[in-house]
């Protein structure tokens, strides 16, 4: 309890709804308000630079199917993202499991001679397990080698993007490309099919989508992930419940690491139906996602309108590459100060304000507890 | 201190609190768990700031805001969970922050001093000594010194003894009484009546929060100082129905383990519990109660020996296996293993069985039985929560071990381990939760129950045996053994085991 | 090549090399002994390696570069400090932040600086006298930058302030145990503020070490992970500042290894060679018990009264 003039502030002992929503908002205000700054010192009206980004993402119907497309990758990372967060375990692996899925997915398209009907759900199949196989291997380190998490899986995203680099320029290279480091074209049956005149390819949406409500049934209603939220509120208490930890971070990194193998088919597979450079495979959807999660706090459901969210600031930033003539990294600077001011609101959350009125002794009542 | 006043959130500490020291006397606070006497004492050593109320030292009003101005103040507390860091020495503990030390080898300088102040207090321990290698008593000796180095001219003791031997005990009061014949004041905390009785010259009683009375200690007897710790008149026996022994329920056999140093935690314990019987062990807290408790349960791996329940063997069984048993386990730290914090009271309520029907049918959660479960529990055990939606966190601690008594105790388990079950709990609680445990054993559990209570001990256990440094020292029957035999065992005197 | 000319390439890259993982390594165990851990390290230095680029191809000094460099990495780090000290924000996402903050500033900033060499790098310096000893001379004294020399005696230095002085008791207590350090009138807020500042500086420099001397131009993303390297070579040096010279030079060795094998191997499989090292030897370390040596806090916000 502390006294700063006429005002009191009292310790709450668990934020309420609005209280998260509103600080929520507050962070990206403030970060928006840091924007405008450098907006403006970079030349651009602040007020410009939100209109025209305003009336080209939301006032256009492609500007609209563009967040859509955008949101498709960070939403299968991002509902992935949130089920390994609730179980504490720091998957920074996102970037490197979508691009394993891409891998996969190119396999299935260019090399494994799969028939046509079938190879659509082959790639995503497979590209779910690559992406998961890609996150097991630090599930296993953390658990048998107590190598941090973050760390490792960070690592994992290097070399994977490495792999890529040499499929594309070695092995993999498509011969049609004319010295690009592309593979080939994938053949049409290997095309995901998309709304007509945009690049939103909608199976992928609908897989994200599935995936976020069977997320919170997992979550909520089954054993797993009850053993889940254990393990990630008390480690303690989960190991005197006799929770076993590798099959609880095997099964949270299978999952969360196939979302977002999935989340690489659909970009490989939807937008550019062929395997590029990492960095243009994923533009950074694996660390957005991250943010994406953090925002949701836990929840999957949530996670869909957080997405949307950032999938907004990622067609943004495409405007702001292309009429603002600003370079696509200020997304980045975005991002982390959303992500800064999201963190630094936190402890306010559980601060209560009071106007005290002056005179009145401090009679020692505390105020009602909790929400 | 006057009209000190301090809230917290739900609760008020210390409401309009007066309490005054004279120059050489030991003044005992005593009050029990929850009296607000620990919060009063932070305050006057910095670590919290009063709501409202003032400090005065030797007649001047004094602010102090943090441990920096009481060590200026020449103020010294030794906590009851000392701070130390386990991994530095001695001589490295001391001269931590410590003015007037020098730049380079700090540690080196003040080793004499240490060795000198050892000497004149009684308070002898080796500076180049790493912490983790002393005993109890031998860390709390570093505290005092600490604070004596510090030219602490009050000493505040924070339940000095609870983690000290009865002997230790008596040791350290000889060593306060010396402080006292120097010159220094010493107050001291305590919930234990023989305490006050024993070393102090006024006791101050709290109360929820608020000075219930301030007398000498020569005027005045056990009884009406209870009452007045309490509030009300205190049974201070309980009543407890003949032992019917029945199978033998846990077998330990020459039982070994390591602690998380890596150094043996247990050397070859041995004992037996049978249905409707409680066995208590008693002994000062890091002799390796926690170490026996987490191998029967499965959460520590033995080196030697067996565990046998029911007949079966579970040595190095995982944790799930031996709880499925029929094994309760009731454990010392409530909040970091007993309960998820954050989930709700009715979550918590079926941690172990979640995986089993009727909580879990496949895949999926039955919420409704959990629902229901959740309302029979809370209504049988008393458990005061808004809802069962409640977040656990939000519990005091006598009904977050309500929950757990709930939870473990349902089912009719065979074995029951009670580790601590009582500690820091109010009277109300503590009563309860006694009753409860009689009540098992009616029923034909075995109950081992671990306990730092001597009183509790005597008072629930058919039989108690003593652990020290890993070892059963002997066994005895509570009718017939003396406190004194008792703590000496805790001490390291063998006996032999008596039927 | 004969061996010897290979085994004085080697030694003498790994040490031009292993100097930014050395300074970042530093910085981070201070901090992480003070119980922050700072993720941002990675963000810290491509902050210096720009700030120092921008500052020594305007000014034509590349001294000030690095100057500047340790300044903007210290300020980079004190937002990282307000956050997990006096907000007591999660540590980690703090510094995640910091890193997508930093890459994301730096290549916004960066943008028209590519690709341009500096005009005047640092130079590198040749010991007289000891470059003459055969073997050993050629492969530590010669063409060395001062900042490696520089960055081995600060080790030595940060190694004697940590166990044999009394900020050294005082930064590692409030990193084992800040509850005891503060009830003994240490201010553990202004400890940590210092402890990961100090790292920030170093980062700084590490960052701008690179875009000054090693490679003296920028490019964005230049640092390619290191600072993720910097962190996992934290934990593999036991926190310990003379250990961590030879895990830079270590991975300095790795790095050069990584380009000599490029005729036999392809590219982009030898660059991956440093993050699958890093992963391998925190896996070791977990082996060993290595983690066991963390500082008691290391990662926990502290609240004083908060048991």
């Amino acid at each position: 309890m502390k006294r700063v003039g006429p005002f009191v502030f009292e310790r709450r002992l668990a934020p309420t709804r609005t209280a998260i929503l509103g600080y929520s908002l507050l962070a990206i205000l403030a970060a928006l308000a840091i924007m405008s700054v450098i907006f403006w010192a970079y030349g651009v009206s602040p007020i410009k630079a939100y209109s025209v980004i305003g009336r080209t993402t939301l006032g256009t119907r492609f500007g609209l199917m563009e967040i859509l497309r955008r949101t498709i990758p960070l939403l299968l990372c991002g509902v992935g993202l949130v089920i390994a967060f609730r179980a504490k375990f720091w998957n920074i692996g996102a970037e490197g499991q979508l691009l394993a899925g891409a891998v996969a997915a190119t396999w299935v398209a260019l090399f494994s001679g799969i028939p046509a009907p079938w190879k659509i759900p082959a790639m995503f199949v497979l590209g779910f397990a690559a992406g998961a196989l890609w996150g097991i291997i630090p599930a296993l380190l953390k658990v048998k080698l107590q190598v941090n998490d973050v760390i490792s899986t960070l690592m994992m995203n290097y070399i994977m993007i490495y792999i890529v680099d040499w499929l594309i320029h070695g092995p993999w290279k498509g011969p049609t490309m004319r010295g690009f480091a592309y593979t080939d074209i994938f053949p049409k049956d290997a095309w995901l099919p998309t709304l007509p005149l945009s690049r939103v390819h909608w199976p992928t949406l609908v897989i994200g989508v599935a995936a976020a409500i069977l997320a919170v049934l997992i979550l909520n209603r089954t054993r797993l992930g009850y053993e889940i939220r254990v393990v990630g509120e008390s480690e303690g208490a989960a190991r005197y419940a006799g929770i076993n930890f590798l099959r609880v971070s095997l099964a949270v990194m299978i999952l969360s690491g196939g979302l977002a193998g999935l989340a690489g088919v659909g970009e490989v597979a939807g937008i550019h139906h062929r395997l590029l450079s990492p960095t243009q495979v994923s533009m950074g959807y694996g660390y957005t996602a991250i943010i994406v999660a953090w925002l949701a706090r836990g929840s999957p459901g949530v996670a869909i309108v957080t997405s949307l969210f950032f999938g907004l600031i990622f067609a943004a930033g495409d405007v702001i590459k292309t009429v603002l003539r600003m370079p696509f990294q200020v997304t980045g600077v975005l991002n982390g100060l959303i992500l800064f001011f999201l963190i630094g609101v936190e402890p306010l959350m559980h601060w209560r304000v009071r106007l005290f009125p002056k005179g009145e002794r401090w009679t020692g009542k505390a105020g009602s507890s909790g929400s | 201190m006057v009209d000190i006043t301090k809230a917290f959130p739900g609760v008020v500490a210390n409401d309009r609190v007066t309490f005054e020291v004279r120059r050489g006397e030991v003044h005992a606070l005593l009050g029990e768990n929850g009296a607000g006497k620990t919060t009063l004492m932070n305050i006057l050593y910095g670590l919290y700031q009063a709501d409202s109320g003032e400090i005065y030292l030797y007649g001047k009003r004094v602010r102090i805001r943090s441990p920096r101005d009481a060590i200026r103040h020449k103020i010294g507390m030794v906590h009851q969970h000392f701070k130390l860091v386990p991994r530095h020495t001695v001589a490295e503990n001391v001269v931590l922050g410590l003015e007037g030390s020098p730049f380079l080898n700090p540690a080196r300088s003040v080793e004499r001093r240490i060795v000198e102040l050892g000497e004149r207090y009684g308070l002898k321990v080796d500076p180049k000594a790493y912490i983790w290698q002393l005993s109890a008593g031998e860390q709390q000796r570093v505290e005092i010194i600490k604070a004596l180095v510090r030219g602490a001219d009050i000493l505040i003791l924070d339940e000095p003894t609870s983690v000290l031997t009865p002997q230790e005990a008596e040791e350290l009061f000889k060593i306060l009484r010396r402080m006292v014949e120097e010159g220094h004041s010493v107050i001291f905390i305590t919930h234990k009546l023989d305490e006050v009785m024993a070393v102090a010259d006024r006791v101050t009683v709290m109360r929820r929060g608020k000075v219930v009375a301030t007398l000498p200690t020569a005027g005045v007897d056990k009884p009406t100082l209870a009452k007045m710790m309490v509030g009300r008149e205190v049974v201070f026996r309980l009543q407890k129905a003949v032992c019917r022994r029945g199978s033998e329920a846990l077998v330990v056999e020459d039982l070994w383990t390591l602690s998380d140093r890596g150094l043996p935690a247990l050397k070859g314990v041995s004992f037996s519990v049978c249905r409707g019987e409680i066995l208590g062990i008693a002994g000062v807290a890091g002799n390796g109660q926690r170490e026996l408790v987490e191998v029967i349960t499965g959460l520590r791996r033995a080196t030697r020996g067996r565990v046998v329940v029911l007949g079966e063997e579970v040595t190095n069984r995982d944790p799930r296996r031996i709880a499925d048993k029929g094994v309760a386990h009731i454990p010392e730290e409530r909040l970091r293993m007993g309960i998820v914090p954050e989930m709700s009271v009715a979550e918590n309520l079926i941690l172990k069985k979640h995986h089993r029907p009727p909580f879990c049918r496949g895949f999926f959660l039955d919420l409704r039985a959990v629902r229901r479960f959740a309302e029979t529990a809370i209504e049988e055990y008393g458990i005061m929560t808004p809802s069962a939606q409640t977040p656990a966190k939000l519990l005091s601690g006598g009904n977050i071990q309500r929950l757990i008594l709930a939870r473990e105790l349902s089912g009719e388990p065979a074995l029951v381990i009670a580790a601590h079950p009582t500690y820091g709990l109010d009277v109300g609680a503590t009563e309860q939760i006694r009753q409860i445990l009689l009540r098992q054993r009616e029923r034909g559990a075995a109950i081992l129950l671990i306990s730092e209570d001597l009183e509790e001990l005597v008072s629930l256990a058919d039989r108690i045996a003593v652990i020290f440094e890993g070892e059963i020292m002997g066994e005895v029957v509570p009718e017939e053994a003396s406190l004194e035999e008792i703590g000496l065992m805790m001490a390291g005197e063998k006996r032999g085991v008596r039927a | 090549m004969d061996w010897q000319s290979w085994l004085i390439g080697i030694v003498g890259r790994a040490l031009a090399f292993g100097t930014p993982l050395l300074w970042g390594t530093l910085g981070e165990i201070y901090a992480e002994r003070a119980g922050v851990v700072n993720l941002g390290v990675e963000g810290m230095m491509v902050l210096g390696a720009f700030s120092a680029f921008a500052v020594a191809q305007s000014t034509g000094h590349p001294g000030l570069g690095i100057l500047v460099a340790a300044l903007v990495g210290g300020g980079a780090a004190l937002i990282h400090a307000f956050l997990t000290v006096t907000l007591r924000a999660n540590q980690y996402v703090s510094g995640l932040a910091l890193t997508m903050f930093g890459l994301g500033l730096a290549g916004l900033l960066g943008r028209g600086w590519e690709g341009i060499p500096l005009r005047q790098p640092l130079p590198s310096v040749t010991v007289p006298g000891l470059s003459k000893i055969p073997l050993l001379g050629p492969m530590l004294f010669e063409d060395q930058s001062i900042l490696t020399y520089t960055g081995l005696v600060l080790a030595v230095v940060l190694w004697l302030l940590l166990y044999r002085t009394r900020w050294g008791i005082v930064l590692r207590s409030v990193g084992e145990s800040p509850a005891t350090a503060d009830a003994l009138g240490v201010n553990v807020f202004l400890v940590r503020y210092l402890a990961v500042i100090l790292g920030g500086v170093l980062a700084g420099v590490a960052g701008g070490y690179l875009s000054v001397e090693y490679r003296p131009s920028w490019t964005e993303g230049m640092t390619a992970g290191m600072g993720w390297i910097v962190i996992a070579l934290t934990i593999f040096a036991g926190w310990d500042p003379l250990q961590a010279i030879w895990g830079s030079l270590f991975f300095g060795a790795l790095y050069h290894l990584s380009y000599r094998l490029q005729a036999w191997l392809p590219p982009e499989l030898l660059k991956l060679m440093p993050y699958a090292f890093a992963i391998l030897v925190l896996a070791i370390a977990g082996l060993s018990g290595r983690r066991r040596g963390a500082p008691g806090a290391l990662g926990v916000p502290y609240t004083r009264g908060e048991k």
